[in-house]
């Protein structure tokens, strides 16, 4: 084969390959990592990803399972230059690192196309924000602190009505316990500690002080009676669990509810999955609310997915579909709806979620009621030394006093 | 016992050195690269990314104040010589019943060696399950109308350490077994016969002659077994997750959580270094007596 004939060939491959990309757009192909593998969880990722692909993209499905190993792996990869398209987390200060180092692309364009400053709760909007940039696509809206309560155990001791206050609550749970039965499903692992007294906190010791608390680790509130109250309280629902109760998966934990073996379950708004699989409805077989009273703050946490920078262009692209399909009302709605959590935007029409997100949806609008989680506020390395004070104090004969002094002391830094 | 060095030729060696590289390569970088950039790290102040800034020791300081830290050492070391002994102990017994020409040798050999091949993830799992008061043996006691029976180790602060040592002993004996039967079996006949003769017991042979000459067998044993200690994870995650609270904390799971979780990747290596320094500090004086052993017996 003469040079001639080669080059003529080769120009033509060429000129086909470009008409032929002229012509038909290859899809924007994004990687995205994620740790949704549970059945509701995979059916509501499924929804953005058919959106995705319908958008004029091509979602490459990326499950992990297990948060922290998704989140090892996302790290792995963008530090070894393999970086995926886009990656979840929890709307957190969890990838505050990644976007300090820059290895994260802002989505400005489309956080400021589509408004989300008006649409999106500031707690959230707080936790993708740096210096101005919108760093993150935040997808949904966890309540880590519902009480989930089983209608014919409340039934079979007795109790007529959703307490009102803390009080009331404890004197809930030990009728339960005179019923016979176990008052609160609780499972024994640190995070589940952490977000029973997260819950605890928000609730007896008001959002001013856990603000003061956790946003500006101010140790006179720290040290304060009142703080010193918040521990004291927390730990009165000891009384209440069984003795299994250490090392309980949370699933385990709910279908003690679902069963109506146990009364109460602190839990997120996903434990809802656990009861709709067991084909129970709220409302009609088990109840839920996210505090006591009309004035109880909802505690906002969630996920929400980071564009890595990486060298192509096309990611960038793709990156921006992503965003923008991932925020549309359509698709947060659909998400939402098996997903258990709630849409994170506040101009969605709610009709096709359930009794709690639709309860969780009128809650967050008002604004006074919306509380940050404590993990947006606090780095990983000092909420993961927060669970170790407070798994010592829940566990350990311990007074309230010493477990005082090591989470003032940790916050102190 | 002397062996006369054979001359090989030049060539020849020089093949085998070249065939040893790739090994030699992976050592040199995979193994002690790796210790000497953790070791740089855990003088820095690395966050989710290592970084090369310089805290001094900060980060050792801060490791030492760290309660739940000095409490997986102590639990580590507990836990350690529990599980060894336990494990020589009960593997060198197994292999010797099977030694006794057993029926079905084969698939008893088969029954003690499979927790092994089991991943201990899953089988963890199980073992929370039959160690929790409300699921397992307690339960099935109750039931059975023995009301005061008690067995809730796994969700006592104080006990929980010896359930770790209940479930992975379980796992590791069979593999002592195996180790120890194909020492027993290559033990000579004679010695059994002289042994018979002289009017010795069985028990006694096997305490007084058969450990002895067991020795290498043993100490393979030993080192793996050691291995498994320092790298205790799995187990603890599946069964108690460190709990309750922070009873049955390991050294390893301290490393992990505060190297992904925590986003402290300089804690960690801090940590992963004091864990390599108390390896070497207990390995270094064995391997020393060991070598010392090996020499004398090869120069008598």
């Amino acid at each position: 084969m003469s040079k001639a004939v080669l080059k003529g060939g080769v120009l033509a491959l060429a000129l086909a390959l470009a008409a032929h990309a002229a012509m038909a757009q290859p899809p924007l192909k994004a990687t995205v990592i994620h740790w949704w593998t549970s059945g509701g969880e995979s059916a509501a990722i499924r929804q953005f990803a058919d959106a995705f692909n319908k958008a004029g993209g091509q979602w490459v499905d990326n499950a992990i399972a297990g948060a922290d190993q998704s989140r090892a792996i996302t790290t792995n990869r963008i530090i070894g230059g393999n970086a995926p398209t886009a990656a979840q987390f929890n709307t957190s200060r969890q990838f505050r690192d990644f976007v300090q180092e820059g290895l994260l692309n802002n989505v400005d364009d489309v956080a400021i196309a589509n408004h989300w400053d008006q649409v999106m709760p500031a707690a959230i909007l707080d936790a993708i924000k740096f210096n101005g940039h919108f760093y993150a696509a935040p997808v949904d809206i966890h309540m880590p602190a519902w009480f989930f309560y089983s209608k014919p155990a409340f039934r079979k001791a007795g109790i007529a009505r959703e307490p009102q206050s803390y009080e009331e609550f404890l004197d809930d749970l030990a009728r339960l316990k005179a019923a016979g039965l176990v008052p609160l499903a609780f499972g024994g692992q640190v995070w589940q500690e952490k977000i029973t007294f997260d819950a605890i906190f928000a609730m007896v010791g008001g959002p001013d002080l856990y603000l003061k608390v956790y946003r500006d680790r101010d140790q006179q509130a720290l040290r304060s009676e009142a703080f010193r109250q918040v521990l004291v309280k927390f730990k009165r629902l000891k009384a209440f669990v069984d003795a299994g109760s250490p090392g309980r998966n949370w699933n385990d934990a709910t279908a003690m509810v679902v069963s109506g073996r146990a009364g109460v379950q602190i839990m997120g708004d996903w434990a809802k999955g656990e009861f709709s699989s067991a084909g129970q409805v709220a409302g009609r077989d088990f109840g839920c609310f996210p505090g006591f009273g009309p004035h109880a703050p909802y505690v906002v946490a969630g996920d929400a997915f980071v564009f890595p920078v990486t060298e192509s262009r096309d990611a960038v692209k793709a990156q921006k579909l992503l965003a923008n399909v991932l925020t549309a009302p359509a698709a947060q709605v659909a998400f939402s709806a098996r997903k258990g959590s709630i849409p994170i935007r506040l101009d969605v029409d709610d009709s096709s979620l359930d009794l709690c997100a639709r309860l969780g949806l009128a809650i967050i609008k008002d604004k006074s009621r919306q509380l940050p989680n404590s993990e947006m506020l606090t780095t990983p390395d000092v909420n993961g030394e927060l669970q170790d004070v407070l798994t010592k104090f829940w566990n350990k004969d311990q007074s309230p006093e010493d477990a005082q002094k090591a989470f003032a002391r940790v916050m102190k830094g | 016992m002397t062996t006369p060095a054979i001359a090989r030729p030049r060539r020849l060696q020089l093949v085998a050195y070249f065939a040893l590289l790739p090994m030699a390569a992976t050592a040199l970088f995979a193994y002690l690269g790796t210790i000497f950039w953790s070791a740089r790290i855990s003088f820095s102040g690395s966050r989710t990314f290592p970084s090369y800034d310089f805290v001094g020791l900060a980060q050792y300081v801060r490791l030492f104040d760290n309660e739940r830290w000095l409490l997986s050492l102590q639990n580590v070391f507990v836990y350690g010589a529990l599980f060894i002994v336990a494990t020589l102990v009960i593997g060198f017994l197994l292999a010797v019943f099977i030694d006794q020409k057993v029926m079905a040798e084969g698939m008893l050999r088969t029954v003690f060696l499979y927790p092994y091949a089991m991943s201990f993830v899953a089988t963890g799992l199980i073992w929370q399950w039959i160690l929790n008061p409300e699921l397992g043996i307690q339960n099935v006691l109750h039931k059975l109308g023995f009301a005061g029976a008690r067995f809730d180790w796994i969700v006592d602060q104080d006990m929980v350490i010896y359930t770790l040592v209940i479930a992975t002993v379980w796992q590791a004996s069979g593999l002592v077994m195996a180790l120890l039967l194909s020492g027993l079996r290559g033990i000579d006949e004679e010695i059994w016969k002289a042994a018979r003769i002289d009017g010795i017991p069985r028990w006694r042979v096997y305490v007084s002659i058969v450990l002895p000459m067991l020795g290498p067998s043993l100490s393979t044993a030993f080192v793996l077994l050691f291995v498994m200690v320092v790298k205790a994870y799995d187990a603890v995650v599946a069964m108690t997750q460190g709990g309750p609270g922070t009873a049955s904390e390991v050294p390893a799971k301290f490393i992990m959580d505060y190297l992904f979780n925590r986003a402290n990747v300089g804690l960690a290596s801090a940590a992963s270094m004091v864990l390599l320094a108390t390896v070497l500090a207990i390995a270094a004086p064995l391997y020393f007596v060991r070598s010392r052993a090996a020499r004398s017996g090869r120069e008598s």
